[in-house]
């Protein structure tokens, strides 16, 4: 059963203050990433707007071991640190938890990761994806979305974003997710799902920026839940190749599978101020195409093992 | 080499003698040493190491991870985390696949992480070239690591031991450079230590810098900013500067801590190798012909034909790069008529590395010789012994001439085709 939002536990590792901006999405979820793991772990984290929120030595906001790594290496010193813990007989103390961005994720951290991955190294990946090179100041990456203008996509980024848990579900690893940081139940029964699989397990979680995305920072929750509802990010896991819908976009399979128009969702942030309607109508597009390849992939893989359970 | 008088007869008596190359020397060290992580990624001349060190994990011989990488950034960061662990880990790595993990060459030194690594030293590619030269660790000299560079390979296998011992006394990581191919595939005799010898000489690493424990959570490596500042306690703790100058005075105490750890070993093994440097005919020389690394076994060939010439010539190898023995080499170079430094490495649009140090260590110093630069053996160029020769000619008739100051000689170039 999923959890629900009053019987999320009260511990917190995430201290009071840290150097994030006023709004911004790590920090939610944060909370329920270190407590699925009952704070019984080590993260590791490379250069990125995590790091900042961690803190300035001697100060830090987040009271688990954290082990700061160069920008390419996430998922390097995440098998480093689950093989030097194997090897000092110290692998049941805690769970190794890998945190980057999408750029340290799908652009120059995405080496280290297939490695990683094809190994089935043990150890659990979350990329925050907040879409673009925030902490460095707004640079397209990757993950950033078609139309999207950026410090280094002045007139709106021209490409899709890559798909990078369909790029780590290749691999074939036991555990694939995509979640959002607007969604805290969700992120927590993910991770704690996770942290009872061995192997690499993957976590892809979209999270709003206020201030990349050019939105009031009250509204984190709402453009996160926004995006959910307009087909732009969907809630999924992957367990063992079977693939589920899970919480909101769940629910709104159920209801009928309708979405909200992108077009919505695009008004609501500075980011996409000025994007054209054959822009959008593109987007559209791809959402409908994805959204309609996840639902009959629910109904096949999902509802599918249902019948044959019961 | 030297044994010393209070050798340990009894683990010369237990160790085995085989014949090996270069890369099984530096394998077999690391297994000695019971290394727990083992993390490579393959490039000629190194990859036999870690192939040697696979075999041994996969049939049990040696109980440690071995994490198959995608890359040498891989490679030296699994080293990395598993260090910071509490692990003691080894690597290996030759020419491009050290460039391509110099981020994380710093990031191991300035983590304080007593890492060990061998180089098999090779020429940086464009154009390729997999045959021996320095330039690959000579371009990563200021990185903050340790770098002792290897005559042979009886000294591979004892440098790489004792690289650990320097590495986790201070907490700074070790590079064993040795020549690619001359070396790394060359067999030779080699004094193979017995185990119970070296697990009481070296044992487990026990007392990591770093702790990851959920217990007592730390926050490893942040961000630090310039200048000093105070904890949540109001408790000052040093900025960048600070730290950084620390990782420098560490350093300086390999100084003492290398010479130590070389006669301890002598002790223990039966074998030392002169710790900082090691010299050949030194004595009365006034020539004398400087390197690291295998080169120093030809000049001492070099060195005789002179000496038969009537010319008094020496050798004085490097052992120590990084850091650089300045008093040392000082002490044994004033006086002399002439330092001629044959580097495997050129500093592109000046000198020579090693030549540029040492001119600059001596530099105003009372009764220092002349000293002159020879670039030799790049992309491994055969550096005939008698070529080594005629360079140390041409340097003393130049230095007789008066001259202070000079071009850098070319060993063996032949421009014209």
């Amino acid at each position: 059963m999923p959890t629900k939002i009053l019987d999320l536990p009260d511990t917190s590792y995430v201290l009071p203050g840290n150097r994030a901006c006023a709004g911004c999405g790590i920090g939610i979820a944060l909370r329920q990433i270190t407590a699925a793991l009952d704070g019984k772990m080590v993260m590791t984290v490379p250069a990125s707007c995590l790091t900042v929120l961690g803190g300035m030595y001697p100060i830090a906001s987040v009271s688990v071991p954290w082990l700061n790594v160069a920008f390419p290496s996430t998922a390097a010193a995440a098998s480093g640190l689950a093989a030097g813990l194997r090897a000092t007989g110290r692998e049941g103390e805690m769970t190794v938890l890998a945190m980057a961005g999408d750029g340290g994720t799908g652009d120059i951290g995405i080496q280290a990761l297939s490695g990683a991955a094809e190994r089935n190294d043990d150890f659990i990946y979350l990329c925050y994806d907040n879409e673009a090179y925030m902490n460095t100041g707004t640079q397209r990456s990757g993950s950033t979305p078609a139309g999207a203008r950026t410090t280094t996509t002045w007139a709106g980024k021209r490409e899709n974003p890559k798909d990078l848990p369909r790029i780590m579900e290749a691999h074939g690893i036991p555990y694939v997710a995509s979640t959002s940081a607007a969604f805290p139940t969700d992120v927590y029964d993910k991770v704690a799902k996770a942290r009872d699989i061995h192997g690499l397990r993957y976590i892809h979680m979209n999270t709003p920026c206020p201030s990349g995305w050019s939105f009031d920072p009250k509204d984190t929750v709402a453009i996160g839940k926004l995006a959910v509802d307009s087909g732009l990010v969907v809630l999924y896991e992957v367990v063992d190749g079977v693939f589920r819908l899970t919480s909101r976009s769940a629910s709104l399979a159920k209801a009928g599978g309708r979405l909200k128009p992108v077009a919505g969702y695009v008004a609501t942030q500075g980011r996409f101020r000025g994007m054209s309607d054959e822009a959008i109508a593109s987007v559209q597009a791809w959402v409908d195409t994805r959204w309609a390849g996840y639902l009959a992939r629910d109904a096949a893989e999902h509802c599918s093992s249902q019948t044959t359970a019961s | 080499m030297s044994a010393p008088e209070s050798a340990c007869a009894a683990a010369l008596a237990t160790a085995s003698m085989e014949v090996m190359t270069g890369n099984d020397a530096a394998a077999t060290a690391a297994k000695l040493a019971r290394v727990q992580v083992i993390a490579a990624y393959p490039i000629t001349p190194q990859s036999p190491v870690v192939e040697q060190l696979s075999a041994w994990v996969e049939s049990g011989e040696l109980p440690a991870e071995f994490v198959t990488v995608e890359s040498e950034h891989s490679a030296l960061t699994v080293c990395i985390a598993a260090s910071t662990v509490g692990a003691r880990t080894f690597t290996a790595t030759s020419a491009n696949g050290l460039a391509y993990m110099t981020e994380q060459v710093w990031w191991a030194a300035g983590a304080r992480l007593p890492i060990v690594m061998c180089i098999a030293n090779r020429a940086m590619a464009a154009p390729w070239n997999v045959l021996n030269d320095q330039q690959d660790s000579m371009s990563v000299r200021d990185a903050g690591w340790v770098q002792l560079y290897c005559r042979d390979n009886q000294e591979i296998l004892d440098t790489t031991l004792q690289a650990y011992r320097i590495a986790e006394r201070l907490h700074v990581p070790v590079m064993v450079c040795y020549d690619g191919f001359l070396l790394s595939h060359t067999m030779m005799p080699v004094s193979v230590p017995d185990a119970a010898v070296i697990d009481a000489w070296l044992p487990k690493y026990d007392h990591p810098l770093t702790v990851v424990d959920p217990a007592d959570p730390r926050n490893i490596g942040p961000v630090v900013i310039a200048d000093p500042r105070a904890d949540a306690s109001g408790e000052g703790h040093g900025g960048y500067m600070e730290i950084r100058a620390q990782l420098h005075g560490a350093l300086l105490e390999v100084l003492d801590v290398i010479p130590k750890v070389d006669s301890e070993y002598g002790a223990a093994v039966g074998r030392q190798w002169g710790g900082l440097l090691w010299e050949h005919m030194l004595d009365d020389a006034e020539v004398v012909l400087v390197a690291a690394g295998s080169l120093g076994t030809q000049l001492t060939v070099a060195a005789e034909k002179l000496r038969e010439e009537g010319v008094k010539a020496g050798v004085l190898g490097i052992r120590a790069y990084r850091p650089f023995p300045v008093a040392a080499l000082r002490g044994k170079l004033a006086g002399r008529k002439l330092a001629l430094v044959y580097d495997k490495a050129l500093a592109y649009g000046y000198e020579g590395p090693i030549c540029s140090d040492l001119r600059g260590c001596l530099l105003g110093t009372p009764d220092a010789p002349a000293v002159f630069g020879a670039v030799c053996g790049l992309g491994g160029r055969d550096v005939p012994v008698d070529q080594l020769a005629g360079a140390a000619r041409r340097a003393l008739a130049d230095a007789e001439a008066g001259l202070r100051v000079r071009e850098t000689d070319w060993i063996n170039l032949h421009l014209e085709g």
